[in-house]
């Protein structure tokens, strides 16, 4: 009865989950710790950093890591396709739904006001980022870290300059803080 | 418009999705740098619009995304092809984690690498974003300009939710539908 369970669990998770990474932590602690007891607070305090730690989604990480857990790789596979299942439904109907009307006048206009407002989300996403790299918790008014500061500096100018790759920059600017922190 | 293999698009996604540190945008970032400028898959209005709909959309943004690239580009084939390479990188990854997760989440080095590699996602996502604000305020529309700016205070200083904000933008679409010719 463990697979179905599972499936069931993150099947609610992803439905259930609008808007994305950390809106979806409360709903997954409470299917994986309070509804089921699949982790204790700990193991979940653990997935939390793990998940931060790692690309991907935190929906998919956690997937992978109760469902691991709990069952093994088929326990993996299953949590994650019951996570998946309803964006994969719910949203290739909003493509076929885009796909046929976004050349109507009126899904035109709603399309195009709805671009400035997905800039200003991924703005939002890339500052409080930032806030978060240079001052780790500290005030904003404070003076931020000055190492961060500048490996933020260097690899926005290459970025905007010389249109450096961003995967090999992300990289490069992990790289540099570890050598000159080596403890 | 060029209309890339299965093959292609199940290696783009995968490769995006193992280095997106940071949430859901980076890979919208990631994505709009790999198929729109250098493979031009996609165009820029398009990416914006698919973000807009991931957002509003149960599950994570990533997935939501890869959803509706694959449709776009491939049909059902590609919405799995893209799926796919979106969950592949983060189930590997958190399945060799799960091992020794605890070891994994107190190495010092690890933690190091990626405390300097937030600065680089920061720098990467702002990147994208001063592009993508050229871009509408290079439309020199007076409402495009006040549902960015209005939508940046509200993300900034609000925890407004970004679904009620594309809710609001979808509104302003439909009233202004017939003042605002689109271009």
């Amino acid at each position: 009865m463990t697979l179905p369970a599972l499936f069931f669990a993150f099947l609610q998770i992803g439905a259930f989950s609008v808007g994305g990474g950390y809106a979806a932590m409360p709903l997954i602690e409470n299917q994986i710790c309070t509804r089921h007891c699949w982790l204790s607070a700990d193991e979940f305090a653990h997935l939390v950093t793990i998940a931060e730690m790692t690309p991907g989604p935190i929906a998919i990480n956690a997937a992978t890591f109760v469902g691991i857990r709990i069952a093994g790789l088929p326990g993996a596979v299953t949590a994650t396709l019951g996570c998946i299942l309803p964006s994969c439904l719910i949203v290739s109907l909003l493509a076929w739904l885009y796909r046929r009307y976004k050349a109507l006048p009126l899904m035109r206009s709603v399309l195009s006001a709805l671009r400035p407002v997905v800039v200003a989300l991924i703005a939002g996403a890339g500052l409080s980022l930032l806030k978060n790299a240079l001052w780790q918790g500290a005030p904003v008014l404070s003076a931020p870290s000055p190492q961060q500061a500048l490996l933020f500096a260097g690899a926005f100018l290459l970025l905007r300059r010389k249109a450096c790759n961003p995967i090999l920059t992300m990289a490069s600017c992990g790289v540099i803080y570890l050598l000159f922190n080596l403890p | 418009m060029t209309k890339p293999t299965l093959r292609q698009l199940f290696f783009q996604m995968f490769t995006i999705s193992a280095c997106t540190f940071g949430g859901g945008f980076v890979i919208v970032t990631l994505m709009k740098q790999r198929f729109v400028e250098q493979r031009g898959w996609l165009t820029e209005p398009e990416m914006l619009d698919m973000t807009a709909l991931a957002q509003s959309a149960p599950g994570p943004i990533a997935v939501n995304t890869a959803v509706l690239v694959g449709w776009h580009l491939a049909g059902l084939p590609g919405m799995l092809a893209a799926v796919l390479g979106c969950i592949l990188p983060p189930m590997l990854i958190l399945s060799v984690i799960s091992l020794f997760y605890a070891a994994f989440s107190a190495n010092p080095y690890i933690s190091l690498l990626l405390r300097g590699m937030q600065a680089g996602v920061a720098a990467v996502i702002l990147d994208v974003t001063v592009s993508l604000g050229q871009t509408v305020l290079a439309q020199r529309s007076p409402l495009h300009l006040f549902l960015l700016g209005g939508s940046l205070l509200l993300v900034l200083f609000t925890a407004v939710d970004p679904l009620v904000l594309l809710l609001g933008a979808a509104l302003v679409g439909v009233l202004f539908h017939r003042k605002e010719p689109v271009q």
